[in-house]
């Protein structure tokens, strides 16, 4: 070996992990697809109509009329730029979400562009944003309760199970009383029900915590389905009709074009989810309730030796998170829709993918979320005006998506280390 | 002190020959208990008085409990032995796991005749003048509830009522019922043993739904697409062999493809296998609405598959029964082989025990990835081509149910061994089979199947609750004390 030393301290080559070039190989492919598949054939004549303001906006936009073509052309210009960008980021070892997801809302209106043209009745854009709020709603509460759980250090599967029992509390309740709002209380406490089955066999019991979470699902599923068959359908109007919970709309807020309806013309529901962003980050990054739980999700026995309480941490986590999903379980009869066997349609399933997508954490969580609803909500609209993709095709574009995220874009995603162990008391 | 009444009866016999000196006593019990659940009523008359479970408790902890009662006889070894051997024997069978079993499935009746009763209009009807006339609502609770579940005896078991007296057709319409009971386990046993080897393996597979629905759909096209060359038996093995292997194969790549994005990029097998789930119901519903299914008028159903495609009736026109049930068993055996003697299996199940040390044992974890969700694929994609081949014949979205979520539960309930995995998937497939008839009969929803259903599980995966429940002792606590006082002896 030489005997002079480095004068300045350098990083040793070897020791820094191999550039990934996966994410920009992949946002290559892709805008080389949407290059085909969006902007070079569509035919030269065609214009896309879209519009801005919704029917109550305070001031209207007129609709936004572009050429299909030359629009989805410049967005996948852009799109490649970003790919460019991000072989930039990777060279520079930099990890950056926006470019990735600047990447992606190019390419989603690309296609948007592409599958309205020219049709004449245009793409109702703050319609679009509005429903998928309302569609995202049962996710978000979902994937909260997923994390919170998981945070502690128990696998929450039966987050399906909480928003049916939710859904099916607040249905009945708010029936009963002849009030919404009644049901919303109702919600949370069938959502912590079912977390207390959850919590004691997984906690006290120590089985399996993905077990008891598959097989709440079905013991709810089975629950609500027959008490539906039975007693509600016995009398429909008088147990299963429950009133619609009224929009709030926020003046000025809501006339913001575009996104105002969507974000500011919605139920009691979508406030108190941006409380619970707000407030579930701050408490889980930044407070001493936070660090206690995620010391109990990651290594529990340290926790245990510093004095804190693992099992009654974990109780209360379960608990509060599955009446979290309870609460979001009312999103789905909100609207005034009468509880039906298995109204949630997997959502919970569906949610837990966004909460692992979101890395557990509850920006992510929202993010991923927000994304299967728009997704869920484009499907039902393009259905409406006609699109030219079939129905089936577009409704499984979402999941595709899904997996190249996760294969592609997160990667090796890390649960909390104490997730799915029960812990000795 | 009743738990000395057996030490003190039993001094007199000596303890040279303990099992010959007591026939009367403890053989009848010990031939009955194995199939008998209630073999302490049964032992009753051997005069040592009525036993609830909680004296049985006591007496099972005798050999914990401190000398406090006269001994007889302190250096004779053989009444304390043959007490021993007595508290030994009751102590394992009310340590059992089989009992356990038995008692999940008894809770789980219970709790759901609450709810059948409680559903029920005339119960609730006779429950408005319950303190005028209780006994109106206990007779219609006991007359709802044992209506369901007789007619749930009926339609999975024996249906004692077409039998009018003699005739072999008779008695083979009556056990009809147990053979659609094994129908309707076949395509259960197959995915759920899939999911049993990704439970053993680490792997947590829910997209068993997306490879029995897969496999189904590979299996109808390639059962009405197809034309075997020639006639006979031989071309239409060929044909059948052709299309079961298809269906195989389908669902073992539509499981590889989770196997190889976990393994490549460390994507988490559970958002994939949801993902995978949607995408194959998106698909095969795609799928039916054009010509590759040969779709007519905007009817989303497959054509039938030829007859030469179809599973034979393994005993004739007059059961449902064909031959995916035993080649089901067939395949519960290969994976016992496969996990329990096989190289592959143990590193499988080194994997699923330890992953980092399989790793540095020197077993490619990521090959066992792929290699698992496969061989899981493979199984799940057999059962929806029985479904097809053997029940269905014709293909549409609808032609998975919920085997492959019930799939889950039966490996659950199984605890992923084969032989417990058949056991289950009968009890389920019996639970599928009863449910058509107790819901016209005995008009109870089959929803509640899958209430009965969880909470047998739930009471099964937590040993500890079925104890409290019916007062039985803690294996574990029992031998510390057995222990304990071995020591203090």
């Amino acid at each position: 070996m030489s005997v002079s030393a480095p004068t300045r301290p350098t990083r040793d080559p070897v020791l820094l992990a191999p550039i990934s070039w996966r994410t920009p190989i992949i946002m290559t492919v892709l805008a080389a697809l949407a290059l085909f598949g969006f902007a070079l054939f569509t035919p030269a004549g065609l214009e896309s109509t879209i519009e801005l303001t919704g029917a109550s906006a305070a001031w209207q936009l007129p609709d936004l009329v572009i050429g299909s073509r030359a629009a989805a052309l410049a967005l996948v210009l852009v799109a490649f730029a970003l790919a460019g960008l991000s072989f930039w980021t990777a060279q520079n070892r930099r990890r950056s979400m926006a470019v990735p997801v600047v990447f992606g809302i190019c390419l989603v209106f690309a296609f948007l562009i592409w599958a309205v043209a020219g049709n004449a009745s245009g793409l109702p854009l703050p319609f679009l944003l509005s429903t998928a709020m309302t569609a995202a709603l049962p996710l978000i509460f979902g994937a909260f309760a997923g994390l919170l759980c998981e945070r502690s250090g128990v696998i929450n599967i039966a987050i399906e199970g909480q928003l049916l029992a939710g859904a099916f509390l607040t249905a009945v309740l708010a029936t009963v009383a002849g009030n919404a709002y009644v049901g919303l209380i109702a919600a949370p406490v069938g959502g912590a029900l079912v977390g207390l089955i959850l919590a004691v066999f997984s906690i006290k019991y120590r089985v399996d915590q993905i077990i008891v979470g598959v097989v709440v699902n079905v013991l709810v599923l089975g629950l609500t389905s027959y008490l539906f068959s039975t007693v509600l359908s016995d009398d429909p109007l008088r147990l299963n009709n429950p009133p619609q919970l009224p929009a709030l709309r926020i003046p000025l807020l809501a006339d913001i074009p575009v996104v105002g309806e969507a974000l500011f013309n919605q139920n009691i529901i979508v406030y108190a989810m941006y409380a619970a962003v707000v407030a579930l980050h701050i408490g889980l990054f930044r407070s001493r309730w936070g660090l206690r739980v995620r010391a109990v999700g990651e290594h529990p026995k340290a926790a245990d030796t510093v004095g804190i309480d693992v099992n009654r941490t974990r109780y209360r986590n379960v608990v509060f998170g599955s009446a979290v999903a309870g609460f979001g379980g009312a999103s789905m009869v909100a609207a005034g829709l009468a509880f039906t066997k298995e109204v949630t349609e997997g959502r919970g399933y569906i949610a837990l993918a966004a909460m692992i997508l979101g890395r557990w954490s509850p920006t992510g969580a929202l993010a991923a979320a927000l994304l299967f609803g728009f997704a869920d909500s484009l499907n039902r609209v393009l259905n409406n005006i006609g699109s030219p993709v079939p129905y089936e095709i577009l409704a499984m574009l979402p999941y595709l998506a899904t997996i190249f995220a996760v294969a592609g874009l997160v990667g090796r995603v890390r649960p909390p280390a104490g997730a799915g162990k029960a812990y000795p008391s | 002190m009743s738990e000395n009444n057996d030490g003190r009866e039993k001094p007199e016999r000596t303890g040279a020959q303990p099992d010959a000196a007591q026939p009367d006593a403890d053989a009848p019990s010990q031939a009955a208990a194995p199939q008998q659940p209630e073999a302490h009523t049964e032992a009753e008359p051997d005069g040592r008085g009525p036993e609830d479970s909680g004296r049985a408790r006591r007496a099972a902890q005798a050999p914990a409990v401190p000398d406090t009662s006269p001994r007889p006889h302190p250096v004779d070894d053989g009444p304390t032995s043959s007490q021993a051997r007595w508290a030994t024997f009751r102590h394992e069978m009310l340590t059992g796991s089989w009992l356990l079993t038995l008692l999940a499935i008894v809770a789980a009746l219970v709790i759901s005749s609450v709810l059948i009763a409680v559903a029920d209009a005339d119960v609730r009807a006779s429950a408005g003048y319950f303190f005028a006339r209780p006994a109106d609502l206990l007779s219609a609770a006991w007359s709802s509830i044992a209506g369901t579940y007789v007619a749930l005896f009926r339609g999975s078991v024996f249906d004692y009522t077409v039998l009018t007296g003699g005739g072999v057709a008779e008695l083979g319409r009556a056990i009809s019922p147990l053979t659609k009971t094994m129908v309707e386990a076949t395509p259960l046993i197959l995915a759920a043993l899939g999911i049993g080897i990704g439970f053993r393996s680490g792997l947590f597979n829910i997209g068993a739904q997306g490879q029995v629905l897969m496999g189904a759909a590979t299996a109808s096209l390639v059962g009405f697409t197809f034309v075997p060359p020639g006639t006979g038996p031989f071309s239409s093995l060929l044909h059948l062999v052709l299309a079961l292997g298809a269906a195989v194969l389908v669902g073992g790549l539509w499981a590889g493809i989770a196997g190889i994005l976990k393994a490549r990029t460390g994507a988490n097998e559970v958002i994939v296998t949801i993902m995978l789930n949607w995408i194959a119901t998106y698909l095969v519903a795609y799928l039916l609405t054009t010509a590759v299914y040969r779709v007519q008028a905007n009817r989303p159903i497959a054509p039938h598959v030829a007859e030469t495609a179809e599973l034979p009736s393994l005993l004739g026109s007059w059961s449902p029964l064909h031959w995916g049930f035993p080649l089901a068993l067939l395949a519960a055996l290969g994976v016992w082989w496969l996990m329990e003697r096989s190289t592959i299996g143990f590193q499988f199940r080194a994997v699923g025990a330890n992953m980092h040390a399989a790793r540095t044992a020197g077993i490619s974890v990521n090959r066992v990835f792929v290699m698992v969700m496969v061989t899981a694929g493979m199984l799940a994609g057999a059962g929806g081509a029985m479904q097809i081949l053997g029940v269905e014949g014709t293909f549409r979205a609808s032609s998975a149910g919920t085997i492959g979520f019930d799939a889950i539960t039966v490996a659950l309930l199984g605890r992923n061994r084969s032989g417990g995995i058949v056991a289950a998937a009968m009890l389920f497939g019996a639970l599928r089979a009863g449910a058509a008839l107790m819901q016209t009969v005995a008009d109870t929803p089959v929803d509640i199947i899958l209430v009965i259903q969880a909470v047998i599980v739930l009471f099964i995966a937590a040993p500890p609750l079925v104890r409290t429940l019916f007062r039985l002792p803690d294996p574990q606590r029992t031998r510390v004390a057995a222990r304990a006082k071995e020591a203090t002896r």
